[in-house]
């Protein structure tokens, strides 16, 4: 039934639309609060040393300290996973890990209390290399773990965690190739999704043991759960989230500066807010997962992929609270993206001393295709397969079946993405650009231009649970109780809508609590691509329960059967006889009525982003320049069009498509010390330098909720950094295996080819 | 002058008083409460803190409160109509286009784009992109913000 939708598709303001171009709203650090202190961090110089002496007590008489904690002082509250990291430790793992906190009455007082601790290090020898932490008699991280490795479980997905692809004879798969190829690719470069807005956190401590927490977090559900398993569950912990000025899912743990502020705040007796600068923010918050891997492909003449064998190393900084969950999601969607039978593919986390990996947009995915991409494309090359064929025949069809990151196996009861794929192709003039593997599609003296593909797709738009409130009172207005933030996609607004179309109601009637976690339900938050599907669902089955309830409550009054009843614009109505109509307020003036919703996980289904890049190579300075991108998919019905623009746009920052080019963050191997860690020397992209971007988005009815909708947002920057390669590598006519292309790679690359004959994946 | 108010400091170490080396960023956001003007370097790289001086558009985090004497600065709360309340065209082309993700840049972005408008009010598409090349924009609205600047401009005119 095709019903015209008074909301959904249609450009609608953003609620906070006003809020934010009057500079309105408030981030965490536009809160103003009685009392408040600051809290700031000494931090170590080393990446790998013993704290032999620490004395604090010059920092404790400067006045208007009101705090000073080393490791002697504070309670020991671990985190990550394993929760193997205490909040501040008598060893220190890297440049720039927590020697000690302060808490000041202002930010000056407490830098200037910093410079008074005086330290004593025990400087003991570090290890910055993945590959190096795995070999024997390395300096080991943490005592427990065996050779720099971190066990893979994580516990949140079950005993059956994926920890790899195991399925089929990989003998036999290697036995009925064509072609058999090996590689090793790495995507090492460490970008950082660099949300404008810093981390921060605001934190009180009540005696004996009530924790109220103001955080710039998205998901202050899962916030108030990983915190909790910091600093005890016996401790009465409230989370009130805010509007977050960007995340890319790095703030989805924040543990640490949250656990620092509760610890001053016990301590000094007052709220206490922290905010890493821009310089800490880079240097020591979390980072993506490094990648390499190396792997061994049996593919057909036809672009079957018989068999896929080999190891995927992931590096993980000094910890992670979620690099196992990566680890497994991304084990998941590399069989999204290649129909294979005959799996042997391992993992294995190795720790160095270097700041955390996090979770990042791409999640997991993003990573292991940027490492394993390169080496497929051997394959297809030898065989002399267009990889847009490759692609639209190997990424899932309904049916196909997968592990997904809990260990079980799900079948897949999605479309088939090949018409958006193909939609793309077209709009990009793929088949007129593609030339070969390894053929530039022009030349214009020094300029070569050339183009890739890539693809990604997550089953996680159905993953974990929601919950939602939907509050009616009778006088024709509806709230939305959510524990989610807004970060950027705008999809507290779309809650609304979704509502209004379940309701009847005109949008200015909904409104939505704040996601503060003393009132609103669960929910697992805005990750992934979660947003549409599952949280949607959960606001949709809420309204639904809520004008159920209204109805049961009308239909004694209308002398009718709840059926046959229906609602708009506060009237509830006879559908065969709309003139017997009573308004809400007819039910009780004196009534709210509560409806609630849930959405329980769905691993059948998934999104699909397909992207096509044209480059311009200067092969005389080494140069890429991005001129086109294609983003191809289908969201179902589009919800907000101006926010899925935003989202699909984004597939160039946030450590996506500009992490191929050049964005990395530079570690000195020597002192381990981050190099660019502030916006002048780290790179990002200016609107001076803007490729074409065109955006193909079908709108197929896919078997979601009401509005067959799913989330597209997420994997947007995660299908590019591949595509970029191959498109460079087409370019200069030499495969390029590392990340970002930069203009010294290009180059070195163009030598190889001119000093001598041209090799395989490094 | 701040949004069109008298405002006067005295210069010193008091409490009461702003220091030689406090930034107009910081007397905006903690002392006026001016807190639409965001931070995010603090280090004149990104644009974020962007008012208009006079006109111009100036980094806060970058400017010395005591070089603001007799000057008269602009922040994005100072751009609705002080008499209607109505929205700046620039912010109400925002809105159309949906020009925002998270929303952090944005008034630096928009304070950019007036200071440019002010100084050419028919920009080409070319001359919008130079004009915002100082502004960090890590959600990738560059594309919706280019169209709300055009908009902008046109609907001026
Ligand atoms: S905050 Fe002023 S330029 Fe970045
Ligand atoms: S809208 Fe988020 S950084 Fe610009």
């Amino acid at each position: 039934m095709a019903k015209e939708y008074r909301y959904i598709g249609k450009k609608v303001p953003r609620r906070d639309a006003v809020d934010i171009v009057t500079g309105a709203v408030n981030y965490l650090d536009d809160l103003r609060m009685a009392k408040l202190l600051y809290g700031k961090v000494l931090r170590s110089p080393h990446p790998h040393a013993l704290i032999k002496n620490i004395d604090k007590s010059r920092a404790e008489k400067l006045e208007g300290v009101k705090a000073v904690l080393t490791w002697e002082d504070v309670p020991d509250w671990r985190g990550g996973t394993p929760g193997m990291t205490r909040i501040l430790d008598r060893k220190v793992r890297f440049v720039g890990d927590a020697v000690a906190l302060v808490a000041a009455t202002t930010e000056e007082i407490a830098l200037a209390a910093l410079r008074l601790i005086d330290v004593e290090y025990e400087v003991l020898p570090a290890v910055l290399d993945i590959e190096e932490a795995i070999k024997p008699g390395a300096p080991l991280v943490y005592d427990e773990f065996e050779g720099n490795i971190v066990p893979p479980e994580f516990p949140l997905f079950g005993p059956g965690c994926l920890t790899g692809v195991s399925m089929g004879d990989v003998a036999q798969g290697f036995d009925e190739a064509d072609v058999v190829v090996e590689g090793t690719c790495g995507y090492q470069n460490l970008p950082n999704a660099i949300p404008p807005e810093p981390p921060g956190v605001i934190a009180l401590w009540e005696e004996p043991q009530r924790v109220t927490i103001w955080a710039s977090t998205q998901a202050p559900a899962v916030d108030r759960m990983i915190l909790a398993g910091v600093i005890g569950w016996e401790v009465d912990l409230k989370v009130l989230g805010h509007p977050v000025g960007g995340s890319f899912g790095t703030k989805i743990v924040v543990w640490q500066l949250e656990s620092f502020a509760c610890a001053l705040s016990k301590a000094s007796g007052m709220p206490v807010k922290m905010v890493l600068s821009k310089e800490e923010h880079l240097a020591t918050f979390v980072l993506r997962p490094e990648s390499r891997m190396n792997a061994k492909v049996g593919m057909k003449r036809d672009g079957t992929v018989t068999a896929v064998s080999g190891t995927w190393l992931v590096g993980t900084g000094n910890h992670s609270t979620t690099t196992q969950a990566q680890i497994a999601v991304g084990c998941g969607e590399i069989q999204l993206m290649t129909r294979c039978r005959n799996w042997d593919l391992k993992s294995a986390i190795v720790c160095t001393n270097r700041n955390a990996s996090g979770s990042v947009r791409g999640f997991g995915g993003q990573e292991l295709k940027c490492a394993f991409v390169p080496i497929l494309c051997l394959a297809m090359e030898k065989l002399g397969i267009d990889p847009l064929d490759f692609i639209k025949k190997n990424f899932i069809k309904p049916g196909d079946g997968y592990f997904w990151r809990d260990g079980s196996w799900y079948q897949y009861r999605g479309i088939d993405y090949s018409p958006a794929m193909d939609q793309g192709a077209e709009r990009f003039g793929w088949r007129d650009k593609w030339r070969g593997w390894l053929r530039p599609s022009s030349v214009n003296g020094p300029l070569r231009r050339g183009v890739g593909v890539g693809v990604h797709g997550n089953a996680d738009i159905g993953e974990d649970v929601s919950e939602a409130y939907l509050r009616l009172t009778t006088d024709g207005t509806a709230t939305l109780f959510s524990c989610v933030t807004e970060h950027g996609t705008g999809q507290r607004s779309n809650y609304l809508k979704m509502i209004a179309e379940v309701l009847g109601l005109p949008l200015e009637k909904i409104s939505i609590s704040p996601s503060d976690s003393t009132i609103t339900p669960f929910d697992f938050g805005p990750v992934g691509s979660r947003g549409t599907y599952a949280i949607g669902s959960a606001a949709i089955a809420a309204a639904e329960d809520a004008r159920r309830k209204l109805l049961e409550l009308a239909a004694p009054l209308l002398d009718a059967g709840v059926e046959d009843l229906d609602t708009e614009d506060g009237m509830i109505f006879v559908k065969a006889d709309p003139d017997r109509c009573l308004p809400w307020i007819a039910v009780g003036h004196d009534r709210t009525i509560l409806g609630y919703g849930r959405f329980e996980p769905d691993f059948t289904l998934a999104n699909c982003m397909t992207t096509f890049v044209e480059v311009e190579v200067d092969t005389e300075t080494g140069k890429v320049t991005l001129l086109e991108v294609v983003n191809a998919t289908d969201a179902g019905k589009i919800i907000d069009p101006p926010g899925l623009e935003g989202q699909l746009n984004g597939c160039l920052g946030a450590a996506g498509i500009d992490s191929a080019l050049f964005e990395e963050t530079i570690v000195d191997r020597g002192t381990g010390r981050i190099l660019n860690a502030n916006l002048l020397d780290y790179k990002w992209r200016t609107f001076a330098e803007l490729p074409v971007i065109k955006n193909v988005v079908l709108e197929s009815a896919i078997s979601s909720h009401r509005f067959r909708a799913v989330g597209v947002g997420e994997v947007s920057t995660a299908a590019g950094p591949t595509a970029i390669l191959m498109a460079v590598s087409n370019a200069i006519g030499v495969w390029l295996v590392e990340y970002p292309v930069t203009p010294e790679r290009v180059l070195a690359a163009l030598n190889r080819v001119a000093g001598g004959p041209q090799g395989g994946a490094a | 002058m701040v949004n069109g108010s008298e405002v006067d400091f005295g210069i010193g170490t008091e409490e009461h008083q702003v220091p030689p080396s406090e930034t107009l960023a910081d007397t905006l956001r903690e002392r006026l409460g001016l807190t639409g003007t965001k931070v995010t370097c603090d280090n004149g790289a990104c644009g974020t803190c962007t008012v208009l001086m006079d006109g111009k558009a100036v980094l806060s985090c970058m400017t010395l409160t005591v070089e603001c004497g007799g000057r008269r600065v602009v922040t994005i709360e100072g751009l609705r109509d002080p008499l209607t309340g109505a929205l700046d065209p620039i912010q109400q082309a925002f809105i159309d286009e949906g020009a925002f993700q998270c929303g952090f840049c944005t008034p630096g972005i928009i304070m950019s784009a007036k200071a440019l408008l002010l100084e050419n009010g028919a920009p080409t598409e070319e001359e919008v992109k130079e004009g915002l090349s100082g502004n960090f924009c890590r959600c990738i609205t560059h594309y919706q913000v280019v169209r709300a600047v055009m908009a902008a401009a046109q609907g001026g005119e």
